[in-house]
Order: structure tokens, then C-alpha cells, then sequence
């Protein structure tokens, strides 16, 4: 089915990589590539040819967002990134407020949640994680203070809106404190929050907020305000085949171009309907086509199971092209830490005795 | 938490050569668990190879492997992983040269 003229690889028409869209359900969604599953086909490990198929396109890039495309991983892989992504790379937060004054009517505790949700534009591999027992140092600990009190101001314009200082408390009120090294370290680029007009609290006149914020270093995993992402996503890229042996009827081609979307379907002037592969990962998959009984066996919807194209929106001090990488590397870091462990198992005297009777039993 | 818990357990039930046996991983989850099962299951010698969370709130992974012609579940483990850090470097290298070559769609998205 693919024509001359594909702007696609021709392997994207192999249905051994289409995962099928239904009106009720979907079909071959694992990939069933291992060894043993195919007779005469070898599907062992191969980095060469890993190498060969993989494809890595980035796309498009803003200073917030980043897409690109991952060809020939499986979803395993595919979503241990993802994963990581929203769980394991590292940021700062603030984790340790000190309450010296608070008369606002938001509580100390809800205002420290909202403290520590704001995120910090702070590069996290300045910073040692800091565990519980640690001692707070200039390399795992930054140091902020908010001390607002509203008033009314004397000279505001008559008939203003604002009559007050501080009516509003703002994530840019933070006051960086620096310790130790860190002033030096951070002159370029003084730590602050990223956005500065969040709101953290309204003030009434003559009241006040003053507390001391540590901000830490942390992983998701433990607390959404490490995550370093807004989102971090894939979907798997779009296919529309169309049936050669039942074109669709040419009074009815506008309604079938209209059943997906917009730049998918190429209507041209005699009724002929042909498929825009350049716009076909803008495909929204609705599956309106399927739902009407005239379309019936003319096309397929398909999508192609190892073509991801993934999605990063960074909401922390990382730019968007840095985040994949990190998340490579903590995943490397992890299958390091596991490899040593392994290796250290295998070293082990007497390993095999330890195996045979006296096994050493998990404790729950 | 303690730290004395070891990365790696072998659980109970395990052959004496190790040709079948379930490692428990302390402190990883599906993130790694699904990557190593495919890995392992790449390797012709894996006659079976399937993990799980066996419950949300404790911090570990069953990864039971077993193997064809007696071999080492062990061993396995340990080339699936090298072959899984290969694995990434590749992507990493892929992304690092399509971020310097590959025509970008640059655009302006204010926060």
C-alpha cells in the first residue's frame, strides 16, 4: 500500500509493527520479537542491529517543551525513560520550613505546602542529596527567607486598586540567603523560584509572614515537587491505510476527509482520496471513520507499536533538550548499582552452598 | 530506612546451580523491572524470564529467571544488564547527535 511518493520508511508498512485500532478495542499491542517466537528468525540481543534500526529524531524545541521522535525501542524501554522522567531525576525543593511569624489566615502547614511546590531555577547537580541524619551544609541545602508584612501605602494613587504593600505574597518575595560557598558559586545566577508571580498568600492590613525555607535536593518518587517535568509523555505515531481494492466513493470523500484530522486526508478535485503522510502523526485517532457503516472495509487504523514520539515539558531549572539526557543517566546509574550487586553475588564464596540449604530468606 | 537491606537477594526455591532462580532487587521498580525482563528475554539461552511488584508499598522487584542447559541465571542477569547499559548509550549518543544536526523546529513558548 505504500506509495511511491512515501515520505515514511517503507518498514513502517510491516504489520508486524502495526498495532491495531478497532472500534471496540485494540489489537497486537505486545511485540512477540524475541528469541524462539519466530521460527528461523533470530531476535537475540544485537547492538549492531539495535544500532542500525534505532532512530532518534528531535523535532521540534521551545524553551519550555521539547518532542522528538524514538524509533526501534521497545515500549519497556521506552517507558523506563518516561518513567524516569517524572520520578527519578533529581531537583530542588523547599523541605524544611521555619514558621517565625505567621498572622495570615492561610495555616503554617498549607502555606508550607505551597512553598514547597514552588519550583526552584537552581541547577540540582550543584547539590548532595541530604539524608535525615545529614548535618545541613552550603552543599545540600539552600537557604531562602520571606519576611512581608502588608501595609497600606500613604502615596498610593486615589481610586488604585492596590492600596496596600504586600496585599499579595509572591513567589519573587523569596530572599535567596546564601551560605558558605554558595555565593560565590551562584553569583552568575543567584537562585530564585523560575516563575515569580506565583501567589502564595493574601495579606490583610498589619498582618505578616516571616520563615526561613530550606530548600533540598529529592526525586519525585518521594514528592511531586521534585518532579522536574509538567509532563513527560509518548504516543505512538499514527498509520491510516487505505483499502486499494474499496476506494472510497467519490461524493463521499469530503465526508471521510472530515472523519480525522485536519492535513490527514487529501481530497483532490475528482473525488480521489489519498493519505498526506507528512501530517499523519497529527493524527488525532478519533475513530470517527470506523463508527460509519459507508467507510467499512475501505481503511485501517493502525499504529506503529516501536515509533514514540515523546513529549517533555520541563518545569524546573533543567532546559527540555537536557531532561532525556538525564534520565539516561540515572537509568544507567541504575543498572550500575544493580550490576554491582550481581557481580558481587557471583563473587561471593560459597554462594552456591548459601543457594543449596541455607537460603538467606527474604524478610518482608 | 535501612540501608543494610541488600540490593539483591536470591529467594528460596532456587536451584543449587542457579539455572532457575528468583533474584529479589531491593529499591527499583516496573522502571527497571521491564527493561531487564525484555532483556533477559533477548537472550536465547532464557527459557522463561518474568518479574513483579508483588505489593505497591514494599520497595522491591521479583525478577524470577530460568534458564536453558543448566546455565547461570546469575551470569545472565549480569550480561542482560551490560547489554542494557550498551543499549542506553546508544540512545544517548542518538539524541546528542540529532540535538546537533538534525533540523529543528525552533518556536517561542512563554510560561
Amino acid at each position: 500500500m505504500a506509495s511511491s511518493s512515501s515520505s515514511l520508511p517503507p518498514s513502517v508498512f510491516n504489520p508486524r509493527r502495526h498495532v491495531g485500532v478497532n472500534l471496540e478495542r485494540v489489537t497486537n499491542v505486545t511485540n512477540t520479537e524475541y528469541p524462539g517466537h519466530y521460527p528461523d528468525e533470530d531476535h537475540s540481543w544485537d547492538l549492531a542491529k539495535f544500532k542500525q534500526n534505532l532512530q532518534l529524531s528531535v523535532k521540534r524545541l521551545s524553551q519550555r517543551s521539547i518532542e522528538f521522535d524514538l524509533v526501534g525501542v521497545d515500549a519497556s524501554i521506552a517507558n523506563a525513560f518516561r518513567r524516569i522522567l517524572i520520578a527519578e531525576v533529581p531537583t530542588m525543593a523547599i523541605e524544611h520550613v521555619y514558621v517565625w511569624n505567621n498572622t495570615s489566615v492561610i495555616q503554617d502547614e498549607v502555606l508550607a505546602q505551597r512553598l514547597g511546590l514552588i519550583p526552584l531555577d537552581v541547577d540540582p547537580r550543584m547539590f548532595e542529596f541530604r539524608t535525615q541524619t545529614d548535618t545541613p551544609t552550603d552543599r545540600n541545602t539552600l537557604v531562602f527567607q520571606l519576611n512581608v508584612t502588608c501595609e497600606r501605602m500613604k502615596n498610593a494613587p486615589r481610586g488604585s486598586t492596590s492600596q496596600h504593600k504586600h496585599e499579595y505574597v509572591r513567589s519573587e518575595d523569596l530572599e535567596w540567603v546564601p551560605q558558605g560557598e554558595q555565593e560565590v558559586v551562584f553569583a552568575d545566577k543567584p537562585p530564585a523560584p523560575t516563575n515569580k508571580e506565583i501567589v502564595l498568600a493574601k495579606l490583610a492590613p498589619g498582618q505578616e509572614i516571616n520563615v526561613e525555607l530550606h530548600a533540598i535536593k529529592g526525586v519525585g518518587k518521594e514528592h511531586a515537587k521534585w518532579n522536574p517535568v509538567a509532563t513527560a509523555s509518548y504516543r505512538l505515531h499514527p498509520l491510516v491505510l487505505l483499502n486499494p481494492s474499496k476506494p472510497i466513493p467519490p461524493h463521499l470523500a469530503d465526508k471521510f476527509a472530515k472523519c480525522f484530522s485536519p492535513g490527514v486526508v487529501r481530497v483532490e478535485s475528482g473525488g480521489k482520496v489519498s493519505i498526506d503522510e507528512r501530517n499523519l502523526r497529527k493524527e488525532s485517532m478519533s475513530r470517527e471513520v470506523l463508527r460509519h457503516p459507508e467507510f467499512e472495509g475501505c481503511v485501517e487504523l493502525k499504529r506503529i507499536r516501536d515509533w514514540f514520539i515523546f513529549t517533555i515539558e520541563s518545569e524546573s531549572h533543567y532546559k527540555p533538550e537536557e531532561l532525556f539526557l538525564e534520565s539516561v543517566k540515572v537509568m544507567r546509574a541504575k543498572i550500575a548499582s544493580v550490576r554491582e550487586a550481581a557481580e558481587a553475588l557471583i563473587a561471593q564464596p560459597g554462594a552456591d552452598a548459601r543457594v543449596d540449604g541455607d537460603v538467606e530468606m527474604a524478610t518482608a | 530506612m535501612a540501608d543494610s537491606t541488600p540490593k539483591i537477594k536470591i529467594l528460596k526455591g532456587a536451584e543449587p546451580d542457579l539455572s532457575a532462580a528468583t533474584y529479589q532487587i531491593h529499591d527499583e521498580s516496573h522502571t527497571l523491572g521491564n527493561a531487564l525482563r525484555w532483556m533477559l528475554m533477548k537472550n536465547p539461552k532464557v527459557e522463561f524470564c518474568g518479574y513483579s511488584v508483588p505489593h505497591p508499598s514494599e520497595n522491591h522487584i521479583n525478577m524470577r529467571i530460568q534458564m536453558y542447559d543448566n546455565l547461570s541465571s546469575l551470569t545472565a542477569l549480569i550480561t542482560a544488564l551490560s547489554n542494557l547499559d550498551d543499549l542506553c548509550g546508544t540512545v544517548e549518543d542518538a539524541y546528542k547527535s540529532s540535538l546537533a544536526t538534525d533540523p529543528i523546529e525552533r518556536w517561542d513558548e512563554q510560561s
